[in-house]
């Protein structure tokens, strides 16, 4: 492990990993904030220092329509994107993930339009929920460099050949300057072997990649993408526990914080749980018995970590980044309250909105939440969710 | 393939749904969608082939004495033959007649 702490930004260094992890193909369409990523992966194509083939394409479809094609063909691929790109994506993320073509992709957290935003919050991987790739949320410039080099080898394990997106909030991670651990090219080359792809579109030996599923065969395949999806989780295990070994920085799918003792807890997903930390040690030096717990994989959804991580709190905090339209609120908060609701035993669960189109989330706030929520236990009707921050 | 598609379970099921096997499609006879059949008066046809560069399935053969017919696995019926034919020797007949 190499021992040189340098400054970076979070951006630049996602796409160091990239390098490291010797992508053969990048097809990309610049948007805020992603676009420190890609123009300096296209810088380090251009310097010869990555040998690889950067795609610049007019949109953010072609995009990972081309990355469907070099993936298809056995190259290394990486693309990244944010918010409108990312909905411009859609059509094809559902097409690679029933592929099973292990593509890798950064997604910069921002709001969608309307009204236009450039700003961080997770309405656009919210609305891509359901797309099949496995997703994780990074929380530091440390984190988001690991995660992209272990994206490469969980994706491309062959027991799980399924794309992965890499979430880092907007700006307020992918462009702030972090000092960070590099690690060497050897320890890289070790850990990430060559992409050996299972099946390979070559004019030698025809096959057929996304052909058409008839109504016999539809709903087969789908159980089979799902099961496949819930399949990665302890390879997804494994390799961060390979990782850890290699490094000394264990990624863990529900990340915890003090939680020794809580009663309460505060559960967020990406760079937030930074100030929550803060939130937490304040109320903590108050006597509030407060834990923190931090989702780091979300799909595939680790179920039995939160059952687990709940054990013995009488109170959950939900905070999500994004609305559910007319629906349950949060994204995030819906899934756990799911996933506890068959327990004999569970925590009373708050559903809290903030930080929508980057507005800042402060640790008075967080405390805020823990109060609202202390004083809506006893109460017999609450809303759905509650939004904190919001003027009016 | 290996058996018939309503055979395989979930975990039979190629990763990716690759079909591996190259032309397979050969063995899903669409020719039971049609509800119109074309059919040839030899007398008339010319042996042009015009029938045959237009059909948008392939499914119209030359036959060894070189007049165009239409494999009816495969023929949908959607009778761009009948309206290409330059002599008017191709017409589309009710299926259950």
């Amino acid at each position: 492990m190499s021992d040189k702490r340098v400054g970076m930004e979070v951006s630049i260094a996602l796409a160091e990993a990239v390098r490291m992890a010797n992508a053969d193909c990048i097809a990309a369409y610049p948007i805020t904030p992603q676009t420190h990523i890609v123009e300096h992966l296209s810088e380090l194509v251009a310097d010869g220092k990555l040998d690889a083939e950067f795609v610049p394409v007019e949109s953010e479809h072609s995009a990972l329509s081309v990355c469907a094609g070099t993936s298809a063909v056995g190259a290394r691929t990486f693309t990244a994107t944010s918010a409108q790109g990312l909905a411009l994506m859609h059509e094809i993320l559902f097409i690679v993930s029933g592929m099973r073509l292990p593509i890798i992709m950064a997604v910069t957290n921002r709001a969608l339009s309307a009204p236009l935003s450039i700003w961080n919050d997770h309405s656009d991987v919210m609305a891509s929920r359901d797309c099949g790739w496995i997703q994780i949320f990074t929380e530091s410039g440390q984190d988001t460099f690991d995660q992209t080099i272990c994206a490469f080898r969980i994706g491309e394990d062959r027991r799980v050949l399924m794309p992965v997106i890499v979430n880092l909030d907007g700006f307020t991670l992918s462009h702030v300057v972090e000092p960070l651990y590099l690690v060497e090219q050897e320890l890289v080359d070790k850990f990430l072997p060559p992409y050996k792809p299972l099946h390979v579109l070559h004019p030698d030996k025809p096959i057929t990649m996304g052909a058409f599923g008839m109504p016999e065969i539809y709903s087969e395949a789908k159980k089979a993408q799902d099961i496949a999806l819930r399949d990665s989780y302890p390879v997804i295990l494994e390799i961060w526990n390979q990782w850890g070994e290699l490094t000394g920085r264990h990624y863990h799918p529900m990340e915890t914080y003090r939680m020794e003792g809580a009663k309460i807890a505060l559960l967020t997903m990406g760079s937030f749980g930074e100030i929550a930390m803060e939130a937490v040690d304040r109320m903590r030096e108050r006597g509030i018995p407060v834990g923190l717990l931090k989702l780091r994989l979300w799909r595939p959804f680790p179920f039995d970590d939160i059952r687990q991580a709940v054990q013995g709190l009488e109170t959950l905090v939900v905070l999500d980044r994004a609305i559910s339209f007319g629906g349950i609120g949060g994204p995030v908060c819906s899934e756990i309250k799911a996933a506890l609701y068959q327990q004999p035993k569970r925590p009373k669960i708050f559903s809290f909105i903030a930080g929508l189109g980057g507005r800042d989330v402060p640790p008075e706030q967080f405390e805020e939440m823990i109060e609202q929520a202390m004083k809506m236990k006893g109460k017999k009707k609450v809303e759905e969710f509650t939004t904190i921050g919001i003027r009016g | 393939m290996a058996k018939p598609i309503d055979q395989y379970t979930w975990k039979e099921i190629p990763i990716g749904c690759v079909v591996t096997e190259p032309g397979n499609a050969r063995e899903y006879k669409t020719g039971d969608w049609k509800s119109q059949r074309p059919v040839v008066d030899k007398d008339k046809c010319i042996k042009c082939g015009v029938c045959w560069v237009f059909c948008p399935d392939a499914a119209i053969y030359r036959t060894d004495d070189g007049y165009y017919l239409a494999n009816l696995d495969y023929c949908k019926g959607c009778g761009i033959c009948a309206r290409e034919c330059w002599t008017g020797c191709i017409k589309m007949m009710e299926e259950e007649k």
